[in-house]
C-alpha cells in the first residue's frame, strides 16, 4: 500500500501550489495599489502576459513553434471591436468570450495546416496565416476601417456596473482578473492527463503514438485552446484601449511574443508572465534612456540571455530570494524554475 | 490455438528496393515467437508495418482476426498491439511516474481528460504502482528519465509498452546495449511476462532467442527463409549458412 500512496502523493505533487506562486499573485495584486499612476503600462503587461501564456501552451507544452500568433490576437481584437462598434454584444465580458471563440474557431481551422510538418514548416505556415489576415483586414476596409482601424468604439460598463475610466483603473483590474481566471484554467489543464500527453508529444511524438496517444487530435485541441487565449488577449486590447488597427496582426507582435518567452522561459506557465514584466520594463527603461536606439539594447539583452543560458540567469536572480526563503521558512527554496526549455 | 497476429503477403519497397517480400507470418496466441535474421534482413521494416509507422504496398495485417492494416499507430495500441524500441524512445523531461501514468491513463481512455489532475484516480494510481514495482522503478519514479542509468531506462522502455496492457507485445531487441551487470533484470522481466500476452521477439542475441522462444521465424532479404521450433531451426543447414554462420563469425 505504501507504494500506492507514494505514487498518488508524487503524482499530485507537481500540481500543488507553491509559496512562490502565491507570492507572485499577491505581488501582482499589490502592484495595483502601489502604482496607481501606472495602470496603462500595467494593463499592457497583463495583456502581454496573457498573450505569452497562450504561446507557452503550444510552444512550452506541445512544442509547436509559431511566428504568427498575432493572427489570433488580431482576430480577437477585431471581433471585440466590431461587436462593440455595431452594438451586437454590448456587455464586455460576454463580448470578450465571443471574441475568444472567434479566434478559437480560426485556430481550429488553421491547426490542420500547422500540426503537419516540422518546426520550419510551422514557422512559415503560422507566419503566412498572420500576414494573410493582415492583408485581408486591409483589403476589406469597409468592415475593418482599413489602415485607420476601427474608429469610435465605445465600451459599455463591465457587467453593467463598472465603467471604463480614463486612468485605466477598471481596465487594469478587469484584465488582471481575466488573466488570473485563464491562468487557473491553464494550470489545471497542464497538470491533467491531457497536459501530460502534450509534454510527451513534445518530448517524443513517435513514442507518444506508440502508447496510444492520438497525437494529431491533442495538438489540434491545444492549438485551438491557445488561439482562444490569444483571442481573449486581443479582445482585452480593444476593450481597454477602444482601438483596433492593423498592427494587431503585425509580425512584430508575434516576434515580440517569442522574445517574451525567450526571456521568461517556457513550459512552466509563469515564463510568459515574468517575461512580459521584464520585457515591458526593459522596453520602458531603454526607451527613456535612448528613445531612438532602444531596440539595440533589447537586442543585446536577448543575445546575452541566449548565450549565457536562462537557467544560469535564473539561478543568479533567484539566489537572494532563495536565501531569504531558506532563512525565514527554514526549508528548501521553492521558487519556480523552468521545467522545460524551448528547443 | 488461435492466431494472435498474422501478416498475409506483406510487400514493402523503398524505390526499387524490395525490403519486405511476400511475407506471411502467423504468431499464435500466447506464443513466444522470435523473428531473427541477419542485419539488413528487413526486421525493423516489418515491425514498423505491424505497428503502423509504415504502410505496406500490399498485403494485410490481422490482429486477432481483425484487419488492422489501415489503422493508425495509436488505434492499434488501443486494440492491444504494443511495442518496445530497439533504441530507447522515452520522454527525456518526464519522470518514470509520469511516463507510466500517461500510458495507463491513455489505455483507460482518460488521456484526453483535461480537467482532472494526475494522481487523483485511485484505479490509475494502483496500476502505476504495480507496474513501477514490477519493473524495479519505484525508487527512481520521481527522477527525470534522462538522468536514469541505461539499465533502468531499458526497463522503463519495456514497462511503458506493458502499461498499455497489450495482448500482443513486440519486443525489439530488449537487451540491446545493456551492460552485463544489468542484463539479468531485463531478462528476468521478459521471462516473467504473463503467458496470456503473446510476444514477438526481434533479437540478435542467440542465447536470448533460444532460451526464450518456442517458435522461430528466420527472415532473409525481406522474405521468410524458414520457420519452426528452436531445435529445428538450429539444425537447418540453410539457416546455419546465412545466419548462424555469420553470427559466429561476427
Amino acid at each position: 500500500m505504501s507504494a500506492l500512496s507514494d505514487v498518488s502523493t508524487h503524482a499530485m505533487a507537481t500540481a500543488r501550489w507553491r509559496i512562490s506562486e502565491v507570492a507572485f499573485w499577491v505581488l501582482a495584486l499589490a502592484c495595483a495599489f502601489l502604482f496607481p499612476s501606472r495602470y496603462l503600462i500595467m494593463t499592457d503587461i497583463v495583456r502581454l502576459g496573457l498573450f505569452a501564456l497562450s504561446l507557452d501552451l503550444i510552444l512550452g507544452y506541445a512544442g509547436i513553434v509559431s511566428l504568427g500568433h498575432a493572427a489570433f490576437f488580431g482576430a480577437g481584437a477585431y471581433s471585440a471591436g466590431l461587436l462593440a462598434l455595431h452594438g451586437i454584444i454590448n456587455e464586455p465580458v460576454i463580448a470578450l468570450v465571443a471574441a475568444g471563440l472567434v479566434a478559437a474557431v480560426l485556430g481550429f481551422l488553421t491547426s490542420f495546416l500547422v500540426i503537419r510538418g516540422v518546426d520550419l514548416t510551422r514557422l512559415m505556415v503560422t507566419l503566412g496565416i498572420a500576414l494573410l489576415l493582415e492583408a485581408l483586414a486591409e483589403r476589406f476596409s469597409d468592415i475593418t476601417g482599413g489602415t485607420d482601424g476601427l474608429q469610435g468604439i465605445e465600451m459599455q460598463p463591465i457587467l453593467g456596473l463598472f465603467a471604463f475610466d480614463m486612468f485605466g483603473k477598471t481596465g487594469f483590474f478587469y484584465s488582471l482578473i481575466v488573466l488570473f481566471i485563464l491562468f487557473l484554467l491553464a494550470r489545471r489543464v497542464v497538470h491533467s492527463p491531457f497536459g501530460l500527453s502534450l509534454r510527451a508529444i513534445r518530448n517524443n511524438p513517435l513514442r507518444a503514438a506508440a502508447i496510444g496517444v492520438p497525437v494529431n487530435r491533442r495538438l489540434i485541441a491545444v492549438y485551438t485552446l491557445a488561439a482562444f487565449y490569444a483571442g481573449i488577449a486581443g479582445a482585452l486590447f480593444t476593450q481597454t484601449t477602444a482601438l483596433a488597427s492593423l498592427d494587431v496582426f503585425s509580425f512584430e507582435r508575434s516576434a515580440d511574443l517569442m522574445l517574451v518567452l525567450v526571456i521568461g522561459g517556457t513550459g512552466y506557465l509563469y515564463g510568459g508572465l515574468i517575461g512580459a514584466v521584464v520585457f515591458k520594463m526593459l522596453q520602458e527603461l531603454f526607451q527613456s534612456l535612448t528613445p531612438q536606439y532602444w531596440l539595440f539594447w533589447i537586442g543585446l539583452v536577448l543575445v546575452v540571455i541566449v548565450m549565457v543560458g536562462r537557467a544560469r540567469i535564473h539561478r543568479w536572480v533567484l539566489f537572494v530570494p532563495n536565501l531569504i526563503i531558506r532563512q525565514v521558512a527554514g526549508r528548501k527554496a521553492a521558487v519556480a524554475v523552468p521545467e522545460g526549455d524551448a528547443s | 490455438m488461435t492466431i494472435a497476429l498474422e501478416t498475409r503477403g506483406l510487400e514493402k519497397s523503398f524505390g526499387g528496393l524490395r525490403v519486405t517480400r511476400d511475407l506471411s507470418l502467423r504468431v499464435m496466441q500466447g506464443a513466444r515467437h522470435a523473428l531473427i535474421g541477419p542485419n539488413g534482413a528487413g526486421k525493423t521494416t516489418v515491425i514498423n508495418q505491424l505497428t503502423g509507422v509504415l504502410t505496406p504496398n500490399s498485403g494485410r495485417i490481422l490482429l486477432e482476426g481483425h484487419d488492422i492494416t489501415d489503422l493508425s499507430v495509436h488505434k492499434r495500441v488501443l486494440r492491444g498491439l504494443s511495442r518496445t524500441f530497439q533504441i530507447n524512445q522515452l520522454y527525456a523531461d518526464l519522470t518514470p511516474l509520469e511516463t507510466i501514468g500517461l500510458a495507463v491513463s491513455e489505455r483507460m481512455g482518460r488521456g484526453g481528460d483535461w480537467w482532472r489532475r494526475m494522481g487523483t484516480r485511485d484505479d490509475v494510481n494502483a496500476e502505476i504502482a504495480e507496474i513501477l514495482a514490477r519493473f524495479h522503478l519505484l525508487d527512481v519514479m520521481t527522477e527525470l528519465t534522462s538522468t536514469l542509468p541505461y539499465g533502468k531506462q531499458r526497463l522503463l522502455e519495456i514497462a511503458v509498452a506493458i502499461a498499455a496492457k497489450p495482448r500482443v507485445l513486440l519486443l525489439d531487441e530488449p537487451a540491446a546495449g545493456v551492460p552485463e551487470s544489468e542484463r539479468h533484470d531485463i531478462l528476468a522481466v521478459v521471462a516473467a511476462l504473463p503467458r496470456d500476452v503473446t510476444v514477438l521477439l526481434i533479437e540478435h542475441d542467440m542465447d536470448l532467442v533460444f532460451s526464450f522462444a518456442d517458435r522461430i521465424s528466420v527472415l532473409v532479404n525481406g522474405g521468410l527463409l524458414t520457420e519452426g521450433a528452436p531445435d529445428e531451426v538450429a539444425r537447418d543447414p540453410q539457416v546455419r549458412a546465412v545466419y548462424l554462420g555469420e553470427a559466429a563469425d561476427a
